[in-house]
């Protein structure tokens, strides 16, 4: 496996220019996510609109984050595709990208194919982070930013 | 005649000689972490299990017999490693188990009639140090949750030695912790100066050796210090196996921590009491095969001589550290000094950053050319955040690591730099 395999232009493009990077007001959590192995960490805050339940949507995910350059993009794509999204549409995103980043090597089929169209649309930076299955001690990083999302949903529910 | 250092070695090491990533050769510089094992030590083990297997210290037959014989031989040839008695030699899990034996026995002072006199409570004092691993440092912590004694801890200077001025020892201190060569910095710490400093005060002495027996001669009882712990698969010795060294004298008055068989002296429905050290400090049935293992891994090291060993890293040390001196963009984290004086000081380890790359991308392109170094805090977070660095990338050798190894580390940082675009030496750029 060739390194730019896993170093996909799209992953060091948004590990070099995060998207809606920094930690703005007003939000309803916080959540702080840190992996011990390496002391990467993020920190994110999650403002949800109104509505009910999973038709929530996402006004605002700001971050800041500290990490390798596979942790900083997989937090940037998620950020950029997810803001605006619905809170369900963000529960699917993250087992959909947990695919990606932890099949390993085995999935055949397009991991968006059974998103809504608009969702895999905005998802479209999502599979260049299929590399990262080949090395288990980079699923870690990969999932560090959603992990923090997912944790902030469960505390917004 | 025996060998040298380097490419003499490698056939003793058979996993040196596999590829890895798409038939890259092994450049393994991570025995900071753990060490490769030679086939001495595979072979002294395998002869072992299949010839003389048993428990230890129980049983009346023959095996029994052999399996004690070899467990005690390995206790006192380990012991002889680094100038210590026998019987001052207990065996434990790893160092990490060495560290929580002493500070549970001193917990468990306090409620031993006679062990009063070694326990802590609240106004008591344990001084560590910023550079401190995990390992000794934790437990520590731990300890003074227990009795509600307070942690203080020397810091650390900007070019990565210890702040002998940053605190002051005082009466209430009762144990001082240190390492003796930093796993990451590479520092040698002023053992003398420290042991001086304790001995004063009248506090115990403490000395994580995982990275200074391993790679120098040391003698412990000749440092002074009350207590010591290194680890058997950081001394091309096996996993499962570490060494808590202390006073025969301080073992006698320590009470157990961990208690069941083996241990104990008699036992009755209503309480027991307990063996001599070190059998009070081996509850259950030890690791017997490991414990000959290492007893090899030192007859290894002893052969070749630990001052051949020394001398071999320190040469490799300053490959490192010149080559990185030259390369633009590298930051070294700890002592970058090269003459003789200086590597006397220091250990084999080098940790840095490459600026504008993080440490884990750094151990990724490393990886992708078979070079094998440590990546993330090693275990020393306070450490980390002492030198303003998130994460470093940790480089160490040991006595097969030869010059073709470090050429190739630094080769494989310029490709970093050159992958990751951060320098335009190379010429590469980003792909």
């Amino acid at each position: 496996m060739d390194l730019q395999e896993l170093y996909r232009e799209t992953i060091l493009d948004h590990s070099r220019r995060p998207r809606l990077a920094g930690l703005r007001e007003p939000f309803d959590t916080e959540v702080h996510q840190v992996n011990p192995v390496c002391g990467d960490e993020v920190t994110l805050r999650l403002r949800l609109g109104a509505g009910s339940g999973g038709d929530r949507p996402l006004t605002d995910v700001s971050y800041d984050a500290a990490g390798c350059s596979i942790s900083q993009a997989s937090t940037s794509v998620m950020v950029d595709a997810l803001t605006g999204r619905s809170a369900a549409e963000a529960a699917l995103a993250y087992r959909v990208f947990h695919d990606i980043v932890t099949t390993r090597g085995t999935m055949t089929a397009d991991p968006l194919d059974h998103l809504p169209v608009d969702l895999a649309d905005a998802l479209g930076d999502a599979p260049a982070f299929a590399g990262v299955a080949r090395y288990p001690a980079r699923v870690k990083c990969a999932l560090l930013g959603w992990t923090a999302l997912r944790q902030a949903l469960v505390e917004t529910a | 005649m025996s060998r040298s250092p380097g490419p003499d070695l490698v056939d003793d090491f058979p996993v040196l000689a596999r590829t890895v990533r798409d038939g890259k050769r092994l450049v393994y510089l991570d025995s900071g972490a753990t060490s490769q094992r030679p086939l001495q030590v595979l072979d002294a083990e395998r002869r072992f299990v299949t010839t003389s297997n048993a428990a230890v210290h129980r049983g009346a037959h023959q095996l029994a017999e052999e399996a004690t014989e070899a467990y005690e031989a390995a206790r006192a040839t380990i012991a002889a490693f680094v100038g210590a008695r026998a019987d001052e030699v207990v065996l434990t899990k790893n160092a990490t188990e060495g560290i929580n034996l002493i500070a549970y026995s001193l917990s468990n002072a306090s409620t031993t009639p006679g062990a009063e006199h070694l326990a802590l409570g609240p106004g008591d004092e344990v001084v560590v140090t910023e550079m401190e691993h995990h390992a000794n440092l934790v437990p520590w912590q731990e300890l003074c949750r227990r009795t509600g004694a307070t942690l203080r801890w020397y810091g650390v200077t900007d070019d990565g030695r210890l702040d002998l001025d940053s605190i002051e020892l005082s009466a209430r201190t009762r144990v001082l912790a240190f390492v003796h060569t930093s796993n990451v910095l590479g520092t040698v710490n002023p053992v003398t100066e420290l042991v001086d400093r304790a001995r004063a005060v009248g506090a115990l002495v403490v000395l994580d050796a995982c990275q200074s027996v391993p790679h120098l001669p040391v003698d412990l009882p000749a440092l002074g210090v009350d207590v010591a712990v290194f680890s058997g698969h950081k001394m091309l010795g096996p996993t499962g196996i570490g060494v808590m060294w202390a006073r025969a004298d301080l073992l006698d008055q320590l009470p157990p921590f961990l208690t069941g068989g083996s241990m104990i002296s008699t036992v009755t429905m209503e309480g027991s009491s307990w063996a001599p050290a070190p059998q009070k400090f081996e509850a259950g049935v030890p690791m017997v095969s490991q414990a000959v293992g290492l007893a090899a891994a030192c007859d290894y090291l002893t052969e070749i001589g630990m001052d051949v060993v020394a001398a071999h890293e320190r040469a490799l040390t300053a490959r490192i550290l010149d080559g990185l001196a030259d390369l633009p963009g590298i930051r070294v984290v700890g002592p970058t000094g090269t003459t003789a004086a200086e590597l006397a000081d220091r250990g084999g380890t080098v940790a840095f950053v490459v600026d504008g790359v993080h440490a884990h991308d750094v151990g990724q392109v490393l990886d992708d050319r078979g070079v094998a170094v440590r990546v993330g805090h090693h275990c020393a977070w306070p450490l980390h955040r002492r030198m303003g660095v998130q994460a470093t990338v940790r480089a160490s050798t040991h006595v097969y690591s030869t010059e073709a190894d470090v050429d190739a580390l630094l080769e494989a940082v310029r490709a970093t730099q050159g992958f990751f675009g951060v320098t335009t030496t190379t010429g590469a750029g980003v792909r």
